[in-house]
């Protein structure tokens, strides 16, 4: 069955940002420039964190405006970019509405979480897990 | 360092002409790594001697260093200024977003020079610099108020830190904070101060970037280790759960808590102010710096109601530690959470340093109550042990001062008892204000010849702390060469930009592998050389500009409160002192 990443518990976020740093090493590299997933403050760290992951919608709005179709749908939920089809307009960052569509500034495309869970790995406080998505077809 | 790695660049920022640059400085991280070891270099090149710390020839230094974006718990942002409130060197430490901003703005370090001639705050958005004007923000009341203005304002993309000073930065009291992300500071030796004399209310920098390693298998692998040492080690666990307020009681328990400006070394309110009383009754979040899965930062949610309004609320959110309970708490006789709570609150609204501010209130309590002052020097307001709401009124006295008496409480303990008398139980060290361990000689030794004056320089509270639980006898040579050997490491530690607390984690086996995944080479000997010369070379500043470790005051009053060793011994810490500054 196909994974998705999810977020168990936001409230249990410190706001470490493990996660993102653990996407971008993922590929390799430190920093921050590639991380697919967002933890911010919830207007101010008093009010604690918002953590923004792809949730992998079964009828995704980022697909739907992608003019040249490289985002191809994953059953049962999710896209998967195809680079040599995008043409960088960035309209897919703009239909997200949890602005999960992250953008590589340097290559003009979008970075979008490919569900691997190796973020989930490095949250010390259980926050995030990988889930099986069920097929909703079957 | 890898060719394609940013490090090396200094953003230099001309507030008096309004322009910037950027330096390629490979040489500076080559000789200092980063943090520390680059800001002594930076400080030494752009601060003249004898400069004026509140004039505009005394410039901020802040550094980061290699690891930082790399692996967890590089998360610190190193300072480095001429102090206000000593003279020589100001070096103050603080996390928050602070330096994986920095780094992901693409910088090593940043120069703020000059002074700018009316209020502004500085926005690094990576490659960009904007001067905004700030005098709106200029005497507001609260500095959460101008965090959350500037936070809404700016929209910098990727890491963000928002760095601001409050009033007692602006009126430049000398041990002005400054705070970042709302509950981390960099605290001690007056940078806010500095700020203020820049007319610079606050440096907003963000960016976002991915940065070079020379392996990516070494890298995860070394990362890996760290990252579980970290989070499986017990005390991170420590940390984590109650965070450093869990040393109220073990401190209380053997005499070690200053209470009531030192009078006692244990308070009977310790219980109520204690990190697990906290943690039971008001916890209300935990956060953590950036990169850094400890969590040690403690919110209490504090729910107040309004006094003429029935079923009115509100709930405010504080951060807490170990000091700030001590100087606010014990060291005040205030056992009521609530009103310690408060009391901290008033001194983060206006930007002070709360241990500073704790201490300076404790020997202004204990000078009246001597009859040394009287009503008249403190405005009238009748300060008293445990009495918060009128320390709260001389904390706003301290910021704005009605007489000559707050201008000198806002000059440090140092200073008001240089004009007023009561020295003998004024509790400063080189000019800082002491920390919350009354410990033993080696904690007093840490005050006297850290070349911040501060208790993270050398830590000899755990010294003590070791020596009394194993009844060993502590020797005033053994003391001073175990904390020049840890001040040492600890500069390998704040060039590296590693916090503290993660000291046992970062070994010098660990970070060796760690800088080879960055490009650099050093051996543990180049790096325990590399902290030596770091401390050589901030003794030299703190010397330059006119420090005198034969001049260094003791006040009667730590000799007097027995500690866990026993009663301190003047002629121990004088030999000491003697022994660290051999040959220097
Ligand atoms: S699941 Fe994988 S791709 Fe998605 S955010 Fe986590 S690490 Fe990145
Ligand atoms: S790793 Fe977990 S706790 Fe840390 S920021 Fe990410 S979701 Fe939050």
């Amino acid at each position: 069955m196909p994974n998705r990443l999810s977020v168990i518990d936001v409230d249990r976020c410190v706001g470490c940002q493990s996660c993102m740093f653990a996407c971008a090493r993922r590929l390799g590299e430190g920093g921050l420039a590639s991380a697919c997933i967002g933890v911010r403050s919830a207007g101010g760290i008093r009010r604690g964190f918002v953590v923004v992951v792809c949730r992998a919608c079964p009828d995704p709005p980022c697909a739907r405006v992608c003019p040249t179709d490289a985002l191809v749908l994953r059953p049962p939920g999710g896209v998967r970019l195809r680079a040599e089809l995008c043409i960088g307009c960035g309209n897919c960052v703009q239909a997200c509405p949890f602005g999960a569509v992250f953008w590589d500034a340097r290559q003009h495309k979008p970075q979008i979480c490919v569900y691997c869970g190796y973020c989930a790995r490095y949250c010390p406080y259980d926050v995030l897990a990988l889930e099986e998505v069920p097929d909703v077809a079957q | 360092m890898l060719p394609s790695d940013p490090l090396r660049r200094v953003l230099v920022v001309d507030l008096a002409r309004r322009r910037f640059t950027v330096e390629d400085r490979p040489d500076l991280f080559e000789a200092g790594l980063g943090g520390a070891g680059v800001a002594i270099r930076l400080l030494e090149e752009e601060c003249p001697s004898g400069a004026d710390p509140l004039g505009p020839e005394n410039p901020v230094i802040l550094a980061v260093g290699p690891l930082v974006g790399l692996f967890p718990l590089a998360s610190k942002t190193v300072a480095m200024f001429k102090s206000p409130h000593t003279g020589n060197l100001g070096e103050s430490h603080a996390g928050g977003r602070s330096a994986v901003a920095i780094r992901m703005a693409g910088y090593g370090a940043i120069v703020l020079r000059g002074a700018s001639s009316t209020p502004v705050y500085v926005v690094v958005d990576g490659d960009d610099v904007y001067f905004r004007d700030a005098s709106a923000l200029w005497g507001m009341r609260s500095a959460y108020t101008v965090g959350r203005v500037i936070r809404e304002r700016e929209r910098g993309a990727g890491m963000r830190t928002i760095i601001r000073i409050g009033r007692a930065g602006e009126r430049m009291v000398t041990y002005a904070c400054v705070t970042t992300e709302t509950y981390r500071h960099f605290g001690r030796l007056g940078l806010g101060a500095v700020f203020g004399s820049k007319k610079l209310k606050g440096l907003v920098v963000a960016g976002k970037r991915s940065l070079p390693v020379s392996n990516p298998r070494l890298y995860r692998e070394t990362y890996d280790t760290v990252f579980r040492a970290a989070v499986d080690s017990p005390l991170m666990q420590k940390y984590h759960e109650l965070g450093t307020a869990m040393n109220v009681l073990p401190l209380d328990a053997i005499g070690a808590l200053p209470t009531r400006n030192l009078k006692s070394g244990r308070f009977e309110g310790a219980e109520t102010i204690s990190g697990e009383s906290l943690a039971a009754n008001y916890l209300g979040r935990r956060v953590a710096c950036a990169h850094c899965p400890v969590a040690c930062i403690h919110l209490a949610a504090l729910r107040l109601p309004y006094p003429n309004d029935p079923y009115f609320y509100k709930t405010v959110m504080l951060g807490y530690d170990h000091e700030p309970i001590y100087a606010m708490g014990s060291m005040l006789g205030i056992a009521s959470v609530p009103g310690m709570l408060q009391l901290i609150d008033e001194a983060e609204a206006v930007g002070l340093d709360v241990m500073s501010t704790g201490v300076v209130l404790a020997w202004a309590t204990e000078a009246l109550e001597r009859g040394i002052i009287s009503l008249q020097e403190t405005d009238g307001l009748a300060l008293t042990w445990g009495d918060w709401e009128t320390y709260i009124e001389a904390v706003r006295r301290i910021v704005d001062p009605p007489n000559d008496f707050y201008r000198a409480l806002g000059r440090g303990v140092e200073h008001a008892a240089s004009l007023y008398g009561g020295a003998n139980f004024a509790l400063a060290f080189g000019g800082n204000e002491m920390a919350g361990y009354h410990t033993g000689p080696a904690a007093y030794l840490t005050y006297l010849t850290g070349a911040r004056h501060s208790h993270l320089d050398s830590a000899g509270y755990s010294l003590d702390q070791r020596a009394a639980s194993r009844g060993e006898m502590l020797t005033p040579e053994g003391v001073a060469d175990a904390l020049r050997a840890e001040e040492e490491w600890r500069q390998v530690l704040a060039s590296l930009v590693v916090c503290f607390f993660a000291r046992g984690v970062y070994t010098p086996e660990f970070v060796e592998r760690a800088l080879a995944v960055v490009g650099i080479e050093r051996s543990a000997d180049d790096l325990a050389r590399l902290g030596a010369d770091a401390l050589r070379r901030k003794h030299a500043f703190k010397t330059r500009e006119g420090f005198d470790p034969a001049r260094l005051r003791i006040p009667d009053r730590i000799l007097e409160t027995p500690s866990p060793l026993g009663a301190v011994d003047r002629e121990f810490l004088e030999r000491a002192i003697a022994q660290f500054f051999r040959g220097e």
